[in-house]
């Protein structure tokens, strides 16, 4: 019978086609997510030692002494990230609605869109010295609100391009519903299109907030860095970034410890804010919607 | 109440294709009227032109005049206003995925400036009883999203949101080509009903639909208007031989 071994023998194959298939997947899933899971694992490992009460309420010690925190830097880095968020999505925003839905194909539109390109590809210590020549040298002093600028900036092309390509993807009839209700286009776009694709404009917005509240480069020359608490906007401000990068390079080994720490909690504060503000935005959603 | 349509020398182009060329038609108040014809006929153009829908395409452009009601849309009023007084109903349904399916209905009079809430609950209720949904989403108005309902209720929240800003004309593009033949026969129930306060102007690529809903049936072909008269007249005894082979399936 020819015919049935023919057919077992391709029934084999198909089995050891899906096997190695699905071996690969796995494999390149494992090669993907083991990184992440490694730093992970190692940063809890070195840094969680050093994560106690005073290291979220108090200042550095001075060098050589034990003890003391890193208070001042995770406020810093509130302060320069709110600052950055408050400049970068709003306008990232903006951009990308203007992209997608009013200039669209248009001059303007592609002089825009090849600037934000441009401007991600800028390297953050050039952002760095930009804002210190623009901000830091005409003020004579190094400052929060520098540093949350030259994040700002950092954040406009990721939420400008994301933000775009998610009003493009909105479906053309749901705009049509808007506009044959006689719905003013303005409206429209803010309250239907933006809307629709708000889950991943939020997405494209915490990407672009991640990835600069990592940023070192650029608050080198910007916020500076502090030993002391600080609150104000219009003063050298501590970063989690940058104190790291302080303490790391330093030859002390409790402040070795607190770098540590710091990386931790850096990540752990990022992990969290994408959580927190996933979780607010998801509330209110319908069963069913999209 | 409805309000007649008058239209004169109507000519409408995509960019450099001449879509429409001078229609001439009156369509009567209170009254379902079908417009009929083989695809890309410039049907669903015209309809656009109603409400001025044609022109949200960029390379769009249109000549002529449309009065409703004795107002020159392309004249008289803004784009904006003429699209609450004629409402419109898509060949796909699309209500708007992230909203409830109370907010869909409120919607054309929310995103106005609309706020009295009392007056809005009303509003939302009469236009659900009217396109024959109510029944059925009255326990959930407000938890389940617009999306998660079935293609043919879907469609008829469509309708309850054109409804809800009370307009004069209701225009409907193959509002039943996707649905199925139950919920088709659900929203040509609904016409029957509607045409007493609305003046229902729908296309239909389905000829028994126009015969069984509409009283006026407008044949197109070819961006012509190439006769106009009672359903009745057209489907028994048309005047136009081109006519006659599109209903008796000689072509298209």
């Amino acid at each position: 019978m020819a015919r049935t071994n023919e057919f077992a023998l391709r029934n084999r194959m198909r089995w050891f086609g899906d096997h190695a298939a699905s071996f690969l997947c796995v494999t390149a899933t494992v090669l993907v997510v083991a990184p992440l899971v490694a730093i992970f694992v190692y940063l809890i490992f070195k840094g969680a030692s050093s994560l106690n009460i005073a290291f979220f309420l108090h200042k550095p010690a001075p060098m050589g002494e034990t003890g003391g925190g890193m208070a001042n830097a995770i406020i810093g880095s509130g302060l320069v990230l709110g600052v950055g968020s408050l400049l970068g999505v709003p306008i990232g925003i903006g951009g990308g609605i203007y992209l997608a839905e009013f200039g669209r194909g248009g001059k303007l539109a592609n002089i825009v869109r090849f600037t934000a390109d441009v401007l991600n590809g800028v390297p953050s210590i050039v952002m760095g010295i930009a804002i210190y020549s623009l901000i830091v040298v005409p003020q004579k002093h190094f400052s929060a609100f520098a540093g949350g600028v030259a994040l700002g900036i950092m954040m406009i092309p990721t939420v400008t391009r994301t933000t775009e390509e998610m009003l493009l993807m909105v479906p053309h009839n749901i705009r049509e519903a808007a506009l044959g209700l006689g719905v003013p286009n303005w409206r429209s776009v803010l309250s239907i299109t933006l809307k629709t694709a708000s889950p991943g404009v939020i997405t494209g917005c915490m990407l672009a907030f991640a990835r600069v509240a990592g940023e070192t480069a650029p608050l080198l020359f910007t916020a500076l860095g502090n030993d002391f608490m600080s609150y104000r906007l219009d003063e050298p401000i501590a970063t989690l970034p940058q104190q790291i990068f302080v303490y790391a390079m330093s030859p002390d080994d409790e402040w070795h410890r607190l770098a540590w720490g710091g990386a931790l909690v850096l990540i752990l504060l990022i992990v969290i804010a994408v959580s927190l503000v996933r979780y607010v935005t998801s509330r209110g959603v319908l069963k069913g919607a999209s | 109440m409805g309000v007649s349509i008058e239209v004169k020398d109507l000519n409408a182009w995509y960019g450099t294709t001449h879509t429409l060329q001078d229609i001439n038609l009156n369509i009567p108040a209170n009254h379902a009227t079908a417009l009929i014809g083989p695809s890309g006929c410039g049907k669903s153009t015209f309809v656009r032109c109603l409400n001025r829908m044609h022109e949200t395409n960029p390379v769009a452009r249109v000549t002529g005049s449309v009065q409703i009601g004795g107002l020159d849309i392309y004249e008289d009023a803004s784009p904006v206003e003429i699209r609450r007084r004629v409402g419109m109903v898509f060949q796909r349904p699309n209500p708007f995925p992230t909203m409830s399916i109370y907010d869909n209905v409120a919607s054309g009079l929310k995103l106005n400036g609309y706020r009295n809430r009392h007056e809005l609950d009303e509003i939302v209720e009469r236009s659900l009883k009217h396109s024959a949904l109510w029944d059925e989403v009255k326990d959930e108005l407000k938890k389940k999203s617009g999306a998660s309902l079935s293609g043919g209720q879907q469609q008829r929240l469509c309708i309850a949101r054109a409804l809800a800003v009370d307009p004069e004309v209701l225009l409907m593009d193959e509002p039943a080509s996707a649905l199925d033949p139950v919920s088709t026969a659900k929203i040509e129930d609904l016409i029957f009903q509607l045409k007493s306060q609305y003046t229902i102007v729908i296309v239909t690529h389905n000829m028994q639909q126009a015969a069984r809903v509409a009283e006026n049936t407008g044949f197109f072909l070819m961006g012509k208007m190439i006769e106009f008269d009672s359903t009745h007249k057209i489907f028994t005894n048309p005047s136009d031989k081109r006519t006659e082979d599109y209903i008796t399936g000689r072509f298209g």
